[in-house]
C-alpha cells in the first residue's frame, strides 16, 4: 500500500538529478512460507540517517541482512551507489554492519578487533595503526585498546564494535538495533552521541529499531514496516502528524482512534460526523463525501477543563475521569465519554499537585476540545 | 543450599565413592604384593614393577596404543571438525539429514558390529586390491578412526551451534574471505572443542578392546588386547602393576585438566569485575 508510492515520492526532497544511493526495488525474501521480507522498494540519499523501524517479526532486520549480503533476496534487486549487490558476497560489499550483540572477538583485543578489517585490506601497518588510534579516539577509547571485549562495560562494547564498523570507512554502515543492549539512561545519551557522529564522518547511516523514540530522535527520515511491507516512509514529523493508517497512528505515539463518515468535504477543510461529535479538520487532508473513515487524535493534542466551552461547536466533547496516571512531568487521563468510549488525554502537570486547588481528579465532569488541525483521517 | 547436610546423602555419597574406588585401591595394593599369586598378600614389594619395565611385549603394546591413539585423535579431529562444520555451516545441502544420521550412526552402532564389518571390509579389500597386506597398525588406527570421528563431529556441532553465526558474520562483513574466516575466527573460536574432541577421541583410542581385537592381526597388540589375553590365562600381579600406572598417568592428566580449567575460570572472573568497574 504506502511503501510504492511514498518511495516514488520522496526523491523531490533532493536535487533530483543524480540516482539514489541506496536503491531496493522490489525485493521480496522468504524463509519457507513465511514472507519476511514482502516486494518493498525503497530509495535512500547518500548521508542520510534512516531508521527501519517496526515490531519483531516485521523484516526490517533481514531487510538489513540483505543489504549486508548476509541474505539474498529471491526477487528484486539492491543496489548500493549505483552497483548491482545481487552477486556481491558480504566480504565485497562496500558495507559494514554493527551488530545487536556487536559479535566482538572475544579471543582479539580491542585493537585487533578494530584493526581485523583495515587487514583484510592489505593496508600497511603503519596507516593500520594511525587510523585505529584516530577512531579510538573518535570513540574515546584510547585508554582500553589492549583490553578484551568481556573486560568491557556494556557501553564500551558498543563503541568498540561502532568503531570496528566506522574504521573501514564504509559508503554505508548498517546498524542493528545500536543501542538496545543498553540501559535506558545511557541509551538516551547514546543516541545523540550517535548522531553527532553520523554528522562527523558522514556515512549514511541505516538504522534497525523498534524503539521508536530512537528512531524519531536520530533519523532524517524512517520507514515504519509490518508484516514485511513499509507502512510509512517520510521524516519523524510527518510520520507522527500524519499517520496514514492505523497501524502507524498506533504504533508511532498512543492515538485515539474512531470511526466516522464523511459529511463535508471542500478545499479547505473537512468535517466528519462521529458519534462522539463532529469532527473538523482544516489542514488539508481531503477525503470523498459520505466515505466510512477512520480518524486518529493524539492524547497530548486534547485541551482537558472542568469548565465547559463559551460557545458549542465542533471538536468538543463531555465526559467524566475514569482513572489518572501521574508520570511526574505529565499525568495520563483516561477519560469515559458520554458514549461509553474511553479517550486517553495527556496533560503537562505544570502545577504542583497538592497547591493546585481546581485540580481535575476521579469522577470529575470534564471537557474535552481540541483544534481543528490536531485531527488526523487515516486512509487505511 | 540444604541447612542441614543429610545423614542419609552423606551415607550415600560415601557408599558410591566406595563402590568407585575401592577396587581401584585394592588394585594399586596388591600391585606392591610381592607373592605371585593375587590374592595372597606375601608383603610389599616393587618386584611385578620390574618384571613389567623389564618385559619387551607390554612396552611394544603400550607403543602401539599410544601411536595408534595419537594419528587417530588428530586425524577424527581434522575430519569430524569439518563434518560438524558442514552440518551446522552450510545450510540445507541435498543429503543433509542422512548424512547427519549417518555421522552419530557410530555412536549406537555396537562395537561388536561396527568391528566384525570392517574386518569384513579389510579382507573384501585385501582380496580386491592387495591392501592392507596385514592388519595391525593401519587398520586399527583406521577403524578407531570411523568411530572417533563421530564423537568429534558431535563435540564440535554443538560448540558450533552454541557459538551462532554472528562473529563469523561480522568477520566476512569487515572483509574476510571464506578461509580467512575459518582460520582466523572459527577454528580459534572452536579450540576448546578440538582440544576435548582430541582428548576424547584419544582416550577412547586407548580404551577400545573390541573393535581393536576384530581388525587386528598376528603380532599387533594394543595394551587391551595385551591385557584382557593374559587375564584370561588367571590373575597376574604385573599386570595390576600396570594398571597403576595406567591409574597414576589419568590422574595426572586430569589433574593438569582441572588447573587448566581453574585458571581459565580466574581469568573470566578477573575479566567480569574489569567489566563490573567499568560500569560503576
Amino acid at each position: 500500500m504506502g511503501g510504492e508510492e511514498e518511495a516514488r515520492a520522496e526523491p523531490a526532497r533532493n536535487t533530483g538529478t543524480d540516482e539514489p544511493f541506496v536503491q531496493i526495488k522490489g525485493v521480496t525474501k522468504k524463509f519457507g512460507d513465511v514472507t519476511a521480507v514482502d516486494n518493498v522498494d525503497l530509495d535512500i540519499q547518500r548521508g542520510e540517517l534512516f531508521c527501519l523501524l517496526g515490531g519483531s517479526g516485521c523484516g526490517k532486520t533481514t531487510l538489513l541482512r540483505m543489504l549486508a549480503g548476509f541474505e539474498f533476496p529471491q526477487a528484486g534487486t539492491i543496489s548500493i551507489d549505483g552497483i548491482d549487490m545481487s552477486e556481491v558476497p558480504a566480504y565485497e560489499r562496500p558495507t559494514n554492519m554493527m551488530f545487536q550483540s556487536y559479535a566482538l572477538f572475544p579471543h582479539m583485543s580491542v585493537e585487533k578487533n578494530i584493526a581485523f578489517g583495515l587487514q583484510q585490506d592489505r593496508i600497511p601497518r603503519s596507516e593500520i595503526a594511525d587510523r585505529v588510534h584516530d577512531i579510538l579516539k573518535l570513540v574515546e577509547l584510547q585508554d582500553y585498546k589492549k583490553r578484551k571485549p568481556q573486560q568491557l562495560s556494556g557501553g564500551q562494547r558498543q563503541r568498540v564494535a561502532l568503531a570496528r564498523a566506522l574504521v573501514k570507512e564504509p559508503k554505508l554502515l548498517l546498524l542493528d538495533e545500536p543501542l538496545a543492549a543498553l540501559d535506558k539512561k545511557l541509551r538516551k545519551q547514546t543516541q545523540f552521541e550517535l548522531a553527532n557522529i553520523q554528522e562527523q564522518v558522514g556515512v549514511t547511516f541505516i538504522v534497525v529499531t523498534h524503539d521508536q523514540e530512537e528512531a524519531m530522535t536520530l533519523s532524517t527520515r524512517m520507514a515504519v514496516m509490518n508484516a514485511g511491507r513499509f507502512e510509512q516512509i517520510g521524516t519523524s514529523t510527518e510520520i507522527y502528524e500524519f499517520p496514514q493508517s492505523r497501524f502507524v497512528a498506533d504504533f508511532i505515539g498512543s492515538a485515539n482512534i474512531f470511526e466516522g463518515r464523511v459529511v463535508e468535504d471542500s478545499a479547505d477543510h473537512v468535517r466528519v460526523e462521529t458519534d462522539l461529535c463532529e469532527i473538523y479538520i482544516n489542514h488539508g487532508q481531503s477525503v470523498a463525501k459520505g466515505s466510512q473513515i477512520w480518524v486518529a487524535l493524539r492524547p497530548e493534542k486534547i485541551y482537558l477543563s472542568k469548565n465547559a466551552p463559551e460557545k458549542p461547536g465542533p471538536n468538543q466533547a463531555t465526559g467524566m475521569v475514569d482513572d489518572i496516571g501521574y508520570l511526574g512531568d505529565t499525568s495520563i487521563y483516561k477519560i469515559r465519554m458520554d458514549n461509553g468510549l474511553i479517550l486517553d488525554v495527556t496533560a503537562p502537570n505544570q502545577i504542583r499537585p497538592m497547591s493546585r486547588t481546581h485540580a481535575i481528579t476521579w469522577e470529575d465532569k470534564v471537557y474535552l476540545s481540541w483544534e481543528p488541525a490536531s485531527a488526523m483521517l487515516l486512509n487505511s | 543450599m540444604y541447612g542441614k547436610r543429610s545423614r542419609f546423602l552423606t551415607i550415600m555419597l560415601t557408599l558410591g565413592l566406595a563402590f568407585f574406588y575401592i577396587p581401584m585401591l585394592l588394585l594399586v595394593i596388591y600391585s606392591f604384593n610381592y607373592s605371585k599369586l593375587v590374592p595372597v598378600w606375601g608383603g610389599w614389594s616393587l618386584r611385578w614393577y620390574e618384571v613389567l619395565f623389564q618385559s619387551e611385549e607390554v612396552w611394544s603394546a603400550v607403543g602401539l596404543s599410544l601411536r595408534i591413539a595419537f594419528v587417530n585423535a588428530t586425524f577424527a579431529t581434522i575430519l569430524g571438525a569439518f563434518a560438524g562444520l558442514a552440518m551446522v555451516r552450510f545450510g540445507r545441502f541435498r543429503g543433509r539429514t542422512l548424512f547427519g544420521g549417518m555421522l552419530v550412526a557410530p555412536l549406537v552402532m555396537p562395537e561388536v558390529i561396527t568391528g566384525l564389518s570392517l574386518l569384513v571390509l579389510f579382507i573384501t579389500l585385501k582380496q580386491w586390491i592387495g591392501w592392507p597386506a596385514e592388519r595391525g597398525f593401519v587398520t586399527i588406527t583406521i577403524a578407531h578412526i570411523t568411530f572417533s570421528l563421530a564423537y568429534v563431529a558431535v563435540t564440535v556441532q554443538a560448540r558450533l551451534t552454541g557459538m551462532g553465526q554472528s562473529l563469523e558474520e561480522a568477520a566476512s562483513d569487515l572483509g574476510a574471505k571464506p578461509f580467512k574466516v575459518l582460520t582466523a575466527i572459527t577454528i580459534p573460536r572452536l579450540t576448546p572443542a578440538l582440544i576435548s574432541g582430541w582428548l576424547l577421541a584419544f582416550s577412547l583410542s586407548l580404551d577400545d578392546l573390541v573393535i581393536a581385537s576384530f581388525v587386528t592381526g598376528p603380532g599387533a597388540n594394543t595394551l587391551p588386547i595385551l591385557i584382557f589375553s593374559r587375564i584370561r590365562l588367571g590373575l597376574r600381579p604385573d599386570i595390576n602393576a600396570l594398571a597403576t600406572i595406567i591409574i597414576l598417568f589419568v590422574a595426572i592428566c586430569v589433574a593438569i585438566a582441572a588447573i587448566i580449567l581453574f585458571r581459565q575460570q580466574r581469568r573470566e572472573e578477573i575479566d567480569h569485575q574489569l567489566a563490573q568497574r567499568e560500569n560503576g
